[in-house]
């Protein structure tokens, strides 16, 4: 039976439903449940993730100036964005200004970060979606080396190169150890790249692996240690001392070319591999136009990247800020992080209590209060769940609302909003993406374009860490060496109740953090974030979130094979905080499909 | 003629907001309080990163981790795994880091060249990691000083001998702002009796 939802999707669960459970190659543990109908075409979605407990329960209590080190922790691959949007939150309470140069240290950490993981989640954890390694066994190097020499002047390009790159994966293989290539579909019909092409991208991978770690110096520099850089409330950790040689921790000129050096190879690594990828595996994909969900019609972007220090507002950050609903690119609506009724989490059909469940709260004045519950359709037991009641709780993700609109977050969502301010920016890059694969507008609006959005996104970012370069260089040489204020480091020069919000956006779309201090100490705490918002289960009112809508009308070619599904999903970039992790014998865990 | 030392990385890893989960990263946070390690050694809090910390495993001559292990044991027991058991042994069910198993690092940086000559993993079978922001169960802290102390002899056979630190010394500590073991611990309990 069908059921129109108000953002405009047709749910029918009346046939067979397939379970994916875990959906791989993400952060945390995430469940999804579809309805295909005779074509095998998907007609219902249901996306379930990990608990998310709230922070706020291990902070609360705690010195606001160290919230930053544990929200770090939430996650093993947003660490830094967390520290930045918990000291963001921080300053706004308390009203902290922070020097220029400190302004120019985190644009450049947040940058990295940003490259960073639009590299790793391309190559390392989405790229297997397009990509077939068992197929590039039977690449002809030769061939090879000239599609990659027609497509970049990247030099890792020879038959030689590809020769012994195929040697070292086809013993790896032989070896029955497929390690980071598992639980994979290969050989699947839906699978489009000649031998070649793979071949290339897994050269690409490798390469990718190896470069990342170039890019993540930025924040051993900046941050005095990789993982779990240092971060400073008023400022960055780090002193400038540009004459000092050698220094313990301080920057020094010498430091500094050294990351001018790392951004250029950014820079070329992105224009030289990752958009030529991009591109080539766009070109074999074209007609698979699917997954666009909700970003033709409803997305959103905080925006980041302030140019001057401490100032927040639209006009002064590099990356958009706005609402788009109902898919009018024509008007972009402000976003007020502290309107009570503009962002509100709803828990209707998530595994939480709140006292009146028809309404929103706005995050400050935000309850995690778990209430796991099953709904009355629930097939199997409460341990053992062979599927979900999605008409009833159904997810640990609460259902986060702008004015009641299901939004979703996200490069796509970032670029979506620049291209409709018209920016040329963001508008001329996807123009000729576009233009390039002849393809239309619209076409931007689906898992393709989601990828792709990302990858113009690392591009762009690449660029805008050299900004931020010579505008640090450029300030320290007119003398100016501050990094930190400490005006207001004492508590007892803080007023006796404050409220603040801090906002960035981490490589996967909108973060905020809400904090309420009261004498000295943080009273609440609560992180909404961008996978809260696409992994959103339904609204009170019927919304589907962005995870489920993405599903909706995708042909899958085997059922069986889930990688339609895999490849949407991962083309959002998810990750469920806070996932457990333990060494076992009985070796990894593979993704369980059942057809019922 | 002395040939260079070996590069031996010792790597905690885990989530220190679960539980028993935190065990690799307290571990090493307690071996850092009880011994010095010679300077060939390095100590590595891994958290939960996944498929990143292949660098420095790649750059590693030897490789020590501690970690929590599902091995069906009494909550407590302390294993050592050594070797190609490692990476047999840490089929990770869902690690970390995009659900990318130790065992996929490992095997990343074999076939990127860089796999280390030799290999230990202390682990230590949990009780609960589930306690979101709870603290160490008693039978895993009970364990943190016997793994370090394994931790010791091991790198002592890998030709690292560490030194017992003196009472009151005074040590740069590896975890700040209220996450080391102490803070976070003794805050948490509070939270729970309401103190």
């Amino acid at each position: 039976m069908g059921v129109q939802t108000p953002n405009g999707f047709n749910l029918d669960n009346s046939g067979k439903r397939i379970v994916v459970d875990p959906v791989t190659r993400i952060e945390g543990h995430m469940r999804v449940e579809v309805n295909v109908d005779s074509n095998n075409v998907i007609r219902n979605a249901v996306s379930t993730g990990t608990m998310w407990r709230g922070i706020e329960v291990i902070l609360r209590g705690r010195d606001p100036r160290d919230a930053w080190a544990f929200t770090e922790r939430i996650c093993g691959v947003c660490t830094g964005t967390h520290a930045l949007t918990s000291v963001r939150s921080v300053e706004d309470a308390l009203q902290i200004k922070i020097p220029e140069n400190a302004n120019s240290i985190r644009n450049l950490m947040q940058l990295a970060l940003q490259v960073h993981d639009h590299i790793v989640h391309f190559y390392h954890l989405h790229a297997l979606d397009w990509v077939d390694v068992v197929s590039a066994l039977s690449a002809d190097p030769k061939a090879t080396s000239a599609l990659a020499q027609s497509l970049s002047p990247w030099p890792l390009s020879s038959p030689g190169y590809f020769r012994d790159l195929q040697g070292r994966l086809k013993r790896f293989v032989e070896s029955g150890q497929l390690g980071p290539f598992k639980n994979g579909y290969w050989g699947s019909k839906a699978y489009r790249l000649p031998p070649e092409a793979n071949l290339m991208a897994v050269a690409h991978y490798l390469e990718a692996l190896d470069f990342q770690k170039e890019i993540v110096k930025v924040h051993t520099i900046f941050g005095g240690k990789n993982p779990h850089p240092n971060w400073l409330v008023g400022g960055v950790p780090c002193p400038i001392n540009v004459d000092g040689i050698g220094g313990a921790s301080a920057i020094n000129m010498e430091r500094l070319n050294y990351i001018t050096e790392i951004i250029d190879r950014t820079i070329e690594f992105n224009d030289q591999v990752y958009i030529p990828d991009v591109m080539a595996i766009g070109s074999f994909y074209k007609d698979w136009l699917y997954g666009g969900g909700l970003s033709s019609k409803s997305v959103l972007a905080y925006g980041d990247l302030p140019e001057n220090a401490n100032d927040y507002s639209p006009a002064n950050l590099l990356l958009p800020q706005g609402a788009i609903i109902n898919g009018n690119l024509n008007e972009i609506h402000p976003v007020n992080h502290r309107d009570p009724n503009e962002i509100q989490e709803f828990v209707t059909h998530s595994w939480y209590k709140y006292p009146d469940e028809t309404k929103g709260l706005h995050p400050w004045d935000g309850i995690t209060d778990p209430h796991y519950e099953l709904g009355p359709n629930t097939k199997g037991t409460r341990t053992n769940i062979e599927s979900l009641d999605e008409s009833a709780k159904y997810s640990w993700i609460k259902s986060p609302r702008w004015k009641g609109n299901a939004m979703e977050v996200g490069p796509l969502a970032r670029w979506t909003v620049g291209y409709a301010q018209n920016k040329a920016e963001f508008k001329e890059p996807v123009d000729k993406l576009l233009k390039d694969l002849g393809l239309p507008l619209n076409a931007l609006f689906s898992t393709l374009g989601r990828t792709a959005a990302r990858a113009l996104e690392s591009q762009w970012a690449g660029y805008k860490m050299r900004h931020f370069q010579n505008k640090l260089i450029a300030n320290i040489k007119n003398g100016d060496s501050s990094t930190a204020n400490v005006d207001k480091w004492d508590p007892k020069t803080w007023p006796s109740e404050v409220k603040g919000v801090g906002f960035t956006e981490a490589p996967r779309g909108a973060l905020a953090h809400w904090i309420k201090i009261k004498d000295g100490k943080i009273e609440n705490y609560q992180a909404v974030v961008p996978t809260t918002w696409n992994g959103s289960p339904r609204d009170p009112k019927g919304n589907i979130g962005a995870f489920e809508a993405s599903l909706m009308d995708t042909p899958m070619a085997d059922p069986n094979q889930p990688v339609e599904i895999l490849r949407t999903l991962h083309s959002f970039d998810p990750c469920l905080a806070c996932s457990t992790h333990v060494m076992s014998e009985d070796g990894q865990e593979m993704t369980k499909v059942q057809v019922r | 003629m002395d040939a260079a030392p070996k590069k031996i990385l010792v790597l905690g890893i885990g989530n220190i907001l679960w539980a028993d989960e935190g065990f690799g990263v307290r571990v090493l946070e307690t071996f850092n309080t009880l011994y010095a390690a010679p300077e060939n050694v390095s100590l590595l809090d891994g958290g939960t990163q996944g498929l990143y910390l292949v660098q420095f495993v790649q750059e590693a001559d030897h490789l020590l981790v501690f970690d929590a292990i599902d091995y069906g044991l009494e909550p407590g027991t302390l294993k050592i795994v050594q070797g190609d058991e490692v990476p047999k042994f840490t089929g990770a069910k869902k690690m970390s880091l995009h659900q990318t198993g130790f065992q996929e690092v490992l095997s990343a940086a074999d076939l990127m060249g860089g796999y280390p000559e030799k290999l230990a993993l202390i682990g230590c079978q949990p009780l609960d990691l589930e306690d979101w922001g709870g603290p160490l169960t008693p039978p895993v802290r009970d364990r943190l000083v016997q793994a370090a102390d394994l931790a010791a002899v091991i790198l002592e056979q890998w030709g690292a001998p560490c030194r017992l630190r003196a009472p009151g010394e005074a040590i740069e500590p590896l975890l700040a702002n209220d996450i080391d073991m102490q803070n976070y611990e003794t805050r948490m309990a509070n939270v729970r009796t309401g103190g």
